[in-house]
């Protein structure tokens, strides 16, 4: 008898999930920045800065999708941005000795995949906090690099290789169409699958989902190894892009990533958060830092202002989360 | 004033009332024009059905709500209580059933923890005042012990008393406790008992949540029921007996009676332990479990029930022995228990079985998404119909399959975690004090869908130490003692006195 007058004064909250909800906010900040620097800039939508920015945002955003899982399992994964130099590097050595950018690509990814199934093993077979094995992760492949490479550079690779990062295919960057692919899969993965959602249930109480038959320790493996190979993506991308490989690319690479994946909505507790979100997260940073270059502000600004954007929205989601405590 | 409460009492004035408190939460009317008072020295039991506000009532109390309509009188004036310093200044604290103690202070540190006594050398602690004033403390509820022994060294009656320690030493003349007794031996139960009779002696008013009757009527010295966020009626123990306090509580008639059908035949065997060793501190366990039966698992708290539990499920590692399931052996992680039809339903639902800021949906499914979704591909609105029916099932008080499940009351979430048990198919059902903090009308469903569950051809394994649950659901029996298995009882010899008896510890 209670139950039934439970559930008569209680209609369902909203038909909107959570998630979608902030994901809105969101879009609504990335088009009011939009309306702000088109409103102060004449440049700033012009067809050629908006694809500039779309092709800036795709670089951030392939590190950030595979990271974002690795939050989603309150976990962090601080070796992306060395990874990502370990893998061109790498990458580049087997293009230009073997003269194949398919034998190349597939080297990147592989290598940017072992390093993430490394980092998995140490979080999960020796139960290193992540943050911490990420970290020692990060400094052994700085040393690995630039022992690898000896201060050399690689530079000049085939014409077709090359067409992946400054390419265009009907008036759109090739990494424009990529960031569309990843996306897609990144959203299919995390919304649709049985994997995606046991990573969701380990990311919000690991304890429990262990006990709920949750093969946490394999999934949290596939978590890293899918974060290792989007780094090892990337790799591709700047290698392509740049034309060259030198040790120090990954360092400007790891903390912009982290702040996309923390403007998208993603928890650092585990369990809240969409790849979906991460793109939006990665796009407003882009804009913004357009912006300031558009308006001529000193990039000395830029860190300054990626911090306290990040420290908004942080702090924003808390506020408009917090009922569901 | 004492037109409104219909007793006699010792003091005129209420140390503390409530008059129509009214809480709201999205969805769900918490409080409703609640009254409530407390006078010095008495022991007051809540008394209520999982969501039935008490908990509410006990947040309001203590600041951590702010209710939304309502006055608060102390000793007859006007107060507000809009923070917990407000409640603190008024002398009222709350022991909840989860401490807040920090476990690698000692039991001083922890007493006085933000209030340490100044050192000459400014923000440095006067090491020897704090000690002795705890030491002080201590003595005044007859706590004898070392105040530098730090609080993880403790057991949980222990840790109990320093929390009733610090909140005495913050001059508390109301200490609102929350199931105090949940956690604890006959014998520890005694000594919280005494201690309780000595502060009423002193003049301290206790608020006392309970789902115990024998404690309500041993302890009480009045009681409020509250039931849907109202307060139905406030009795003395003397002029009701349990029965009508139950009727008050549910609204409905519950059959007290423990809801099973014993049959003669149980079916084949499911489970067989054989000299299961590990280094949890269980050793050479042997235990059958056939289709159809319920088998009790008791023992003193820490007998080790819960390590064999976990080491079946796989939730612990394994030194030795052997465990058979439905005729074939099994050892590894919880995954290949679970995907094998075991289920365990952990002792503490709110850390172990669930994750409280997902949904009732998301928590229903999660052990049964393989079997749902055999291709990989999870889609939402089968997820959410399953959800549905099983909230139907088991009648969940929810107001959606979506709703945040750490907002259900207690009764309600352990529904969703045998739920979620129930969608994956499970055959054997291994379940660790299920029960524990659940209101009586949720206990008798909960025995009802066992009994259900194993005439259906499953099997359960139950924990329990509640003596009476087991002697009146169980099939039969294993008694532990210190990590072994002390004895086996039948249906016939199953009785609170030969529990007991085997599971004693024998100088």
């Amino acid at each position: 008898m209670t139950d039934i007058t439970k559930d008569a004064i209680a209609p369902p909250r909203s038909f909107l999930s959570q998630d979608a909800i902030q994901v809105f906010y969101r879009l609504l900040a990335a088009l009011l920045i939009c309306a702000v620097l088109a409103v102060l800039s004449d440049s700033f939508l012009s067809l050629g800065n908006i694809l500039n920015v779309l092709r800036q945002a795709s670089l951030t955003f392939f590190i950030a999708s595979g990271l974002t899982l690795v939050v989603l399992t309150a976990g962090l994964d601080l070796s992306v941005g060395a990874n990502v130099a370990l893998s061109a590097c790498i990458a580049g050595t087997v293009i230009h000795t073997t003269g194949s950018p398919a034998l190349g690509i597939l080297t990147g990814l592989a290598c940017g995949g072992i390093v993430g199934l490394l980092n998995g093993i140490m979080v999960t077979a020796l139960r290193i906090p992540s943050f911490i094995a990420t970290y020692g992760m990060l400094w052994v492949l700085n040393g690995l690099t630039y022992w690898y490479m000896a201060g050399e550079t690689l530079h000049g690779f085939p014409a077709g290789f090359r067409q992946i990062g400054s390419g265009y295919l009907f008036g759109l960057p090739i990494p424009v169409y990529l960031l569309l692919v990843f996306l897609g899969i990144g959203t299919f993965f995390a919304q649709r699958t049985v994997w995606g959602q046991e990573i969701y249930a380990i990311g919000a109480n690991p304890v429990a989902a262990r006990l709920s038959g949750i093969p946490v320790a394999r999934r949290l493996l596939l978590v890293y190894a899918v974060s290792g190979t989007m780094a090892g993506l990337a790799s591709i991308i700047f290698l392509s892009r740049l034309n060259s490989a030198e040790a120090d690319i990954g360092e400007s690479l790891t903390l912009p990533a982290i702040a996309a994946v923390l403007i998208g909505g993603t928890s650092l507790f585990g369990g809240v958060g969409t790849v979906f979100g991460t793109f939006i997260g990665a796009l407003i940073l882009t804009l913004v830092l357009n912006g300031m270059n558009l308006l001529s502000v000193s990039a000395n600004w830029q860190p300054l202002v990626t911090g306290v954007i990040v420290i908004l929205a942080v702090w924003l989601d808390m506020k408009t989360r917090r009922r569901a405590q | 004033m004492s037109d409104a409460l219909p007793i006699e009492v010792t003091s005129p004035t209420p140390l503390l009332e409530l008059r129509g408190i009214s809480k709201e939460f999205p969805g769900v009317k918490a409080l409703d024009d609640v009254s409530f008072a407390v006078y010095p020295g008495e022991v007051h039991m809540l008394l209520g059905e999982n969501g039935a506000g008490k908990s509410s009532l006990m947040k309001v109390l203590c600041g951590a709500y702010r209710a939304d309509a309502g006055e608060f009188y102390y000793k007859g004036e006007t107060v507000a209580i809009n923070s917990t310093a407000d409640a603190q200044k008024l002398g009222i604290a709350v022991i909840f059933q989860e401490f807040s103690l920090v476990p690698h202070l000692d039991i001083a540190q922890n007493i006085f923890l933000g209030r340490e006594p100044k050192g000459r050398i400014p923000g440095t602690i006067d090491r020897r005042k704090i000690l002795a004033d705890a030491k002080r403390v201590l003595g005044t509820i007859g706590f004898d012990i070392d105040p530098s022994t730090t609080v993880d060294k403790l057991g949980v009656a222990q840790q109990q008393m320093v929390e009733i320690a610090k909140a005495i030493s913050q001059d508390a003349r109301i200490l609102v406790m929350d199931e105090p007794t949940a956690a604890l031996s006959d014998r520890e139960t005694e000594l919280l008992f005494a201690l309780i009779a000595r502060l009423k002696a002193d003049g301290v008013s206790i608020v006392y949540i309970s789902h115990r009757m024998a404690e309500v009527f041993a302890l009480g010295d009045r009681i409020t029921v509250l039931r849907d966020g109202r307060r139905i009626d406030g009795v003395r123990p003397a002029d009701v007996t349990p029965d009508q306090l139950v009727r008050m509580m549910v609204g409905r008639n519950v059959d007290m009676t423990y809801p099973r059908h014993f049959t003669d035949k149980p079916g084949e065997l499911l489970l067989e332990v054989k000299g299961l060793t590990a280094p949890t501190g269980i050793s050479d366990i042997n235990i059958e479990v056939r289709r159809g039966e319920i088998v009790g698992l008791c023992g003193l708290v820490g007998s080790g029930r819960s390590e064999v539990a976990r080491a079946i499920f796989g939730a612990d590692p394994v030194t030795s022995g052997q465990i058979i399931f439905d005729g074939k052996s099994i050892s590894g992680e919880p995954d290949l228990a679970a995907r094998r039809g075991i289920a365990l339903i952990p002792e503490s639902r709110k850390s172990e079985g669930l994750a409280l800021l997902r949904s009732v949906s998301d928590n229903l499914v999660v052990s049964a998404l393989r079997k749902l979704f055999p291709s990989g591909l999870f889609d939402q609105r089968r997820a959410q119909r399953t959800a549905d029916g099983l909230i139907r099932q088991l009648r969940i008080a929810t107001p959606s399959a979506r709703q945040t499940v750490g907002l259900l009351s207690g009764g309600n979430q352990q529904k969703v975690v045998i739920g979620k048990w129930l969608a994956a198919g499970s055959k054997l059902f291994i379940f660790d004090e299920p029960t524990r903090g659940i209101d009586i009308g949720a206990k008798s469903e909960i025995f009802a869908l066992i009994d259900r569950l194993v005439a259906e051809g499953a099997a359960a394994l139950m924990i329990s130490s509640e003596q009476v649950e087991i002697c009146h659901v169980c099939d039969r029996a294993y008694v532990m003692r210190e990590g072994r298995i002390a004895g086996h009882l039948t249906r016939s010899e199953l009785t609170e006195e030969n529990i007991v008896r085997l599971g004693m510890h024998h100088a």
